[in-house]
């Protein structure tokens, strides 16, 4: 086990996602977020609440997507995956969105999730922010506009991102 | 996760985990429905043939619907101008459809039973709309489901199954559902129409008399008296049923309470219940319409899963 993201380096990775998103998309007037279930959430809230504080004039859009039916391989493992809430109560159309999740590995996840928000409207655009990115295991053409940090791991490893709200403690670790 | 049956025969197969992750599920496919755009790819891959060998229209619909939503292709087959009426068999009929490599079969027949016969000959899940007097499970679940939806849980509540008990697959699933579930229930309705079996082998209270069932209820459903299935009459007439059995707007104000009513339909009205009562506000059955297909995506969604184990 190897830690790639102490509680100390989470946070200050988180504040500087932040900023880049400022940079770009400035009070958020056309833009939105949207935070992929079930594990991409606990990014997307932590995002949206640093956001509200350092904008706190500015009303922020912000959303949760499951992606269960949309997956390619819904009947493929052993037991079928159990949805989670979806939650968007705004319109997408033509909106500036940025697909928030904690970590991009093969981007089938990505894929359904462009799927699924076309449900929902037909955005202006669509960026992607993903907290880690393991790097050389794309089986799609899709890479993050807005990076936490970059790995280099093997198929066998995994990468387990932990929350004080869930697990106890802020931590990125790299399982063998 | 995943359901503990490879068919949905019955709610008596179920455990209640199950039937509340078929719950959890059709919370999920009900948030799908309110979307502009209703419909998810998930099935997209999966044929499922509708065997209807007996007449239906909203529950051959709702599945119908469901089935499109989930992005299935659907087969429909109606006994009636079928080879059926030459003489063929169930399983020849079935077979000859399941070579043409269909995936899940939904069916509904006047036999009870019928469908577990099916389960023993045929290798893809099947999932039963109705089987003579024994079991609807997608109707019990729906029922349920919109019980928890209006009353936030079932666990604890106080449910009177009114009518036509010894006639009614719906009555036999949701009493077997409620129970799973906590909650507690009364049949009621005339002698003649309650199986001597119901209390010792169901654990559900019995009551003859409509007003003291309402009285003590938190819901009521409400079912239609089954004259089809009736080979000798059970009761003098629909008049004298109604005025000792049908739930009318008089007899609800009288109570002081209010009592959520329901009804799987068709409904005679004037007979079972009246106009003013099923369409008040007290009524919950276009909400039961309306959860009917998400639950049966939901019920779809976790079998079709299953389709390459059996």
């Amino acid at each position: 086990m190897k830690t790639i993201l102490n509680g100390k380096q989470l946070a200050i990775t988180i504040d500087r996602l932040c900023h880049q998103l400022i940079e770009n998309h400035l009070q958020f007037e056309n833009t939105v977020l949207i935070g992929l279930q079930p594990r991409g959430i606990y990014l997307s809230d932590r995002i949206y609440e640093t956001l509200k504080k350092l904008l706190p004039d500015a009303t922020i859009h912000y959303g949760k997507l499951d992606i269960t039916f949309y997956r390619d391989d819904y009947n493929k493992g052993k037991t079928l995956h159990v949805p989670s809430e979806t939650n968007i109560n705004f319109s997408i159309e033509n909106k500036k969105v940025v697909l928030i999740d904690d970590v991009l590995y093969t981007g089938r996840t990505i894929r359904s999730a462009l799927d699924a928000m076309l449900d929902f409207g037909r955005p202006a655009s669509v960026e992607l922010l993903a907290l880690i990115d393991r790097r050389f295991s794309r089986q799609l053409p899709i890479q993050p506009d807005y990076t936490g940090r970059t790995i280099d791991a093997f198929i066998s490893q995994k990468v387990r991102v932990l929350w004080e709200q869930r697990d106890g403690k802020d931590e990125v670790i790299l399982v063998d | 996760m995943s359901l503990s049956v490879k068919h949905l025969l019955g709610i008596r197969d179920l455990q209640r985990q199950d039937i509340e992750l078929i719950f959890q599920t059709a919370d999920q496919f009900k948030e799908v429905l309110q979307r502009p755009i209703k419909k998810v790819p998930t099935l997209r891959d999966t044929t499922i043939v509708n065997l209807f060998f007996e007449n239906s229209t909203r529950t051959r619909i709702s599945f119908e619907l469901a089935e499109k939503r989930l992005g299935a292709d659907t087969i429909n087959f109606s006994a009636s101008g079928s080879s059926v009426s030459k003489g063929e068999t169930l399983i020849d009929t079935v077979n000859n459809i399941l070579s043409m490599k269909v995936d899940v079969v939904v069916m509904r027949h006047s036999a009870s039973g019928a469908p577990h016969f099916l389960a023993k000959h045929i290798n893809v899940p099947i999932l039963n709309a109705g089987d003579g007097i024994n079991e609807h499970p997608t109707q019990a679940l729906l029922d349920a489901f919109s019980i928890r939806e209006k009353l936030g849980s079932v666990e604890g509540k106080k449910v009177a199954i009114c009518g036509d008990i010894m006639h009614s697959r719906v009555a036999l699933s949701n009493i077997y559902c409620l129970k799973k579930l906590g909650a507690e229930v009364t049949v009621v309705g005339p002698p003649t129409l309650i199986p001597k079996y119901m209390a010792a082998a169901l654990g559900v209270n019995v009551s003859y008399n409509i007003r003291e069932a309402l009285q003590w209820c938190d819901v009521a459903n409400i079912l239609r008296i089954q004259l089809e299935r009736q080979n000798t009459p059970l009761f003098s007439s629909l008049r004298e049923y109604s005025l000792a059995y049908g739930v009318n707007r008089q007899l609800l104000d009288s109570l002081n309470k209010e009592v959520v009513i329901m009804h799987p339909g068709p409904i005679n009205r004037g007979v079972e219940v009246d106009s003013d009562v099923a369409d008040s506000g007290q009524s919950i059955i276009l909400d039961q319409v309306e959860n009917g297909v998400a639950v049966r995506m939901a019920a779809l969604y976790l079998l079709a899963g299953k389709k390459g184990e059996l």
